[in-house]
């Protein structure tokens, strides 16, 4: 095996050297009791061939590849993404490395998640954001989590039920195990989250709200604000599409407190769901309750500038039962991909694209209206939009789908009520001629 | 010493992203527009986004700068405890990186996704097979997560049994994420102290059991690098009082082949493929890990899980007893393909064969320093060995300075300071795919520094010296922290 160096040679003269008789000897401490006695139904080993073919025969049976047009997001979302931030995050410098417990071997890893740090900030108007979570729905379960422990007493959260159904559902099973009530909040006719209920509730220590949210709806995050400011309680927003933020207000102007959501967008491809980034920020007053590693400034003995892991005090290597989360391994190099792509786009790049973006889905938005279609909720959307068409749309899907494309995600597995709706996701990766094809088929 | 690697060289220095730059620089291709531009109501539109603006030439010479600063397994020796730095194989890279696997959506129907749905269902098996155990799932996204998730299933078994739990046994040499993951779920920790060997002793446990005890965490190997003899009995004690033993597999790169979970009485076990399975850890992350379990608490998994219906490969979407999910999605499924790829190129012969020499080297490299380190716990160990400064301590030097002064030689320092039980441990796991050659080398360098310790220790004291920066003030960070870049750039 090309992984392991040793030779029979050097086997003979290490076993030597620790007193064992044979390689076996080395695990006498295992009782019999324990041992592995069943054959696995591993198949023999692979030379580099064998098993580029046998991974080439299983992504031949994919049905929807790389060359289909997915017009769907819900969370996991197609952008192009630049062959540098590829070949940059590849360098094994970065990918080989752990945790940077020994900074001054890791300042490239230190620097690079500062600036995401950075950057993130300052897209989600946060003053401060972590050095990652594990996703967007663990990061809006660990958001909750987290208003909780700054509500001290208070004993309730409420989501709105336009949150991505998956986060919900993450937050519902990490929440499980406590004493604390999850309340969903539901939404309005124009896809908007309806807040009335509001203030019949006591006790409730935060509200979190995703916009642009799963159904694409832009919310009026500074009015939620004020009502949900105004019942003392925290006020949460996240999302599965940071480009929005490049053309939409910054969560943070709008009045939050915490912000979570998916990074995916930024530089990572799809990849069935995962690896992607938790992004996760907050206020300053609220740092030392985050949860996740954090990377801060500060000098060497010379006076040179340098990064550190910091405020771990909050976590669980020193703090144990008592740290902010048990969140120890997070997203790394995605935080690292993410800030690379920032960088590449650069202020003015990610004006253009968010832009771009929105433009498309109002295209895809204007044609099937133009056709009969009806936009099911009336407020003004992002890359994403729902849809209720004149007949069952099912038969158009199909033939749609002979034309390698994929046209939305009908919603009723995950809203009932919305069955025979259809989700659609577009980014800049969607040409126009491919939503022209998509409208024809309504008309038809 | 000759041939030491650590050198210095020509070190590049780079600012901070947004001190270089100029606006109207671009570093992407953004296509051209091919629609109208729409109208947008002002109200929504924020402020510009105050991002630099660089060249995709500012974007590379950036990156590649940093990178160098850094310290890989690709560089060189990492012998990490309890992290399993090995070789993270290039070709699992490749696999990952497959263009239908790369585009793979997660929310289409099961027939559009045959492949990755294959992907899923064989690794659950193959690490069934290597676990003992019987179900798994791969939702968690790193240990921590696998062990949240393992709470949350003896939560559910407890409700399901109408027994009120409040309390966790966790032994006293347990990774930090053991008790902060149990307190998620509501437990509170009972530490259970390691005897004169380091160990647990069953009679310990079982006067700490009781019917409001949800069960034991136990790490095995612990991370002292020996294997719990004893792991059967304290299981059997558990059970009998309606508890569950939870298995932290972070250690499981020195079993492989040789131990069966199940055959230890382990209820619930996290592996992590970011340690084990060779996959690269990304300087922080994305891991992986999978939790498997008995046939009795599968139902308690989450979902979707991968099952084989006939021909062709599906999603579970929803089972009653189902702790629910814990991922957005189907966890890291890129650190999914590259464990498979591992696993096959491996095969069974290949994962005994990496657990025999991971656990050869470190009794090698034990065998070999015990005279020079103090080793509290003498006997043979599995894939690590945790030394202490104990010697040391007469000429004022500490663990951290000869972690430091490792540096200066080329190699990344061993896990300092844990587990806790050992004052000043420096806990070495050098891995299976370090050759002799170089453990001899980081042999002879770790002699080398005992011996600077104790003739000029002020070169330990003051290593690192040829690393980007020196020791960082690591108080006033924290103290006051700069979190974000808007502190003022330091004079030029």
């Amino acid at each position: 095996m090309r992984y392991l160096p040793h030779t029979q040679e050097d086997i003979t003269a290490m076993l030597q050297v620790t007193g064992n008789k044979s390689l076996e000897d080395l695990f006498s401490g295992i009782p019999e009791s324990c041992r592995m006695t069943n054959d696995w139904q591993l198949p023999e080993p692979k030379t580099e061939w064998e098993l580029n073919d046998h991974m080439q025969a299983i992504a031949q049976t994919m049905k929807v590849d790389q060359n289909f047009k997915v017009l769907i997001g819900a969370g996991s979302y197609h952008h192009h993404i630049p062959e540098t931030v590829k070949a940059l995050m590849s360098r094994s410098e970065f990918l080989t490395a752990y945790t940077p417990y020994q900074p001054e071997m890791a300042q490239g890893t230190l620097q690079g998640i500062f600036e995401y740090q950075t950057l993130t900030a300052r897209l989600l108007g946060m003053d401060v954001v972590n050095a990652s979570m594990y996703d967007g729905a663990s990061a809006l379960a660990e958001a909750l989590l987290m208003g909780l422990r700054i509500g001290k007493k208070k004993t309730k959260v409420a989501v709105s039920a336009a949150i991505h159904p998956h986060y919900r559902a993450t937050a519902a099973a990490y929440l499980c195990p406590t004493e604390f009530e999850l309340i969903e909040l539901p939404y309005l006719e124009d896809g908007r989250t309806d807040l009335s209920g509001l203030s019949d509730l006591e006790d409730v220590a935060a509200v979190a709200l995703q916009s642009p949210n799963f159904f694409g709806v832009i919310e009026d995050l500074t009015g939620a604000g004020q009502v949900i400011h105004d019942q003392q309680a925290l006020f949460i927003t996240c999302f599965s599409e940071p480009l929005a933020y490049g053309l939409l207000k910054k969560p943070g102007d709008c009045g939050a407190d915490i912000v979570c959501g998916e990074g995916q967008s930024f530089g990572l491809s799809r990849s069935f769901g995962g690896p992607g980034l938790g992004m996760f920020g907050c206020k300053q007053p609220f740092t030392r309750n985050l949860p996740g590693r954090l990377v801060g400034e500060t000098t060497d003995l010379d006076g040179k500038r340098g990064y550190v892991l910091t405020l771990a005090t909050r976590e669980q290597h020193i703090r144990r039962e008592k740290a902010t989360s048990n969140i120890c391994s997070n997203q790394g190099i995605c935080a690292m991909t993410a800030g690379m792509y920032m960088a590449s786009l650069g202020g003015t790049g990610l004006r253009e694209l968010s832009r771009l973006n929105y433009d498309k889905t109002q295209y895809l938005k204007n044609a099937l209206v133009a056709r009969g279609a009806r936009l099911f909720f009336e407020a003004p959307t992002f890359n994403e939009f729902v849809v209720e068409f004149p007949q069952d749309f099912q038969p158009a899907h199909q033939r749609l789908l002979e034309q390698n494309i994929v046209a939305g995600l009908e919603l009723g597995g995950l809203y009932p009520k919305l069955k025979g709706r259809y989700l659609f996701g577009i980014t800049e990766t969607t040409s126009r001629q491919d939503m022209d094809k998509v409208a024809d088929e309504v008309q038809s | 010493m000759k041939n030491r690697v650590g050198t210095s060289g020509l070190i590049l220095d780079e600012p901070l992203l947004w001190e270089k730059g100029k606006k109207g620089r671009k570093g992407m291709s953004i296509p051209h527009s091919d629609v109208p531009s729409s109208p947008l109501d002002e109200e929504l539109i924020g402020a510009p986004v105050d991002f630099p603006d660089l060249s995709e030439v500012d974007v590379v010479r950036h990156y590649t700068r940093l990178s160098q600063w850094n310290f890989g397994v690709d560089s060189g020796m990492y012998p990490l405890g309890s992290c399993t730095m090995k070789y993270n194989p290039k070709i699992n890279e490749k696999q990952a990186a497959t263009p239908q696997f790369a585009a793979a959506h997660p929310m289409l129907d099961d027939q559009y996704s045959q492949g990755v749905l294959q992907i899923m269902y064989e690794l659950q098996n193959h690490l069934a097979d290597i676990t003992g155990l019987d179900a798994v799932s791969l939702q968690p996204a790193a240990g921590a997560h696998g062990e949240l998730t393992g709470m949350l299933i003896f939560n559910a078994y407890h409700q399901g049994h109408h027994s009120k739990r409040t309390k966790i046994l966790i032994p006293d040499t347990a990774h930090g994420t053991n008790p902060a993951s149990a307190a998620l779920c509501g437990y509170r920790s009972i530490p259970v102290k390691s005897n004169e060997n380091g160990m647990l002793d069953a009679s310990d446990v079982s006067e700490l059991m009781d019917e409001e005890t949800a069960g034991i965490m136990i790490t095995n190997p612990n991370t002292l690098g020996l294997f719990e003899g004893q792991v059967r009995q304290i299981a059997e004690i558990v059970h009998a009082k309606g508890g569950l033993v939870y298995g932290d597999g972070a250690n499981m790169n020195a079993v492989l082949g040789v131990a069966d979970m199940k055959k230890c009485g382990v209820d619930v076990l996290h592996l992590n493929l970011h340690k084990t399975f060779s996959t690269p850890h990304g300087g922080g992350g994305p891991g992986a890990g999978p939790v498997c379990v008995t046939k009795e608490l599968e139902p308690f998994l989450p979902v979707p899980r991968a099952y084989k219906d006939g021909d062709l490969y599906r999603l579970e979407l929803d089972r009653k007893e189902s702790i629910g999910r814990v991922h957005g999605f189907h966890g890291n499924f890129g650190v999914l393909v590259r464990a498979y790829s591992y696993i096959l190129s491996m095969g069974a012969e290949g994962l005994l064969r990496a657990s025999q020499l991971a656990v050869l080297n470190a009794n090698y490299i034990r065998e070999q320093l015990k005279d020079v380190f103090h080793l509290p716990y003498p006997q043979p160990c599995m894939h690590e060995c945790v030394f202490s400064d104990q010697l040391q301590k007469d000429y004022k030097v500490t663990t951290l300075d000869m972690a430091k002064r490792l540096i200066d030689y080329g190699f990344h320092p061993p896990t300092i300071y844990f587990p806790l039980i050992v004052h000043g441990a420096i806990m070495i796991e050098p891995t299976e795919t370090e050759c002799k050659e170089d453990i001899d080398q980081f042999i002879a360098t770790m002699k080398e520094i005992a011996r600077e310790a104790r003739e000029e220790p002020d070169k330990v004291r003051n290593a690192p010296q040829l690393s980007k920066v020196r020791r960082l003030d690591e108080v006033h960070a924290a103290r006051c922290p700069c979190l974000i870049g808007t502190c003022t750039p330091p004079e030029q």
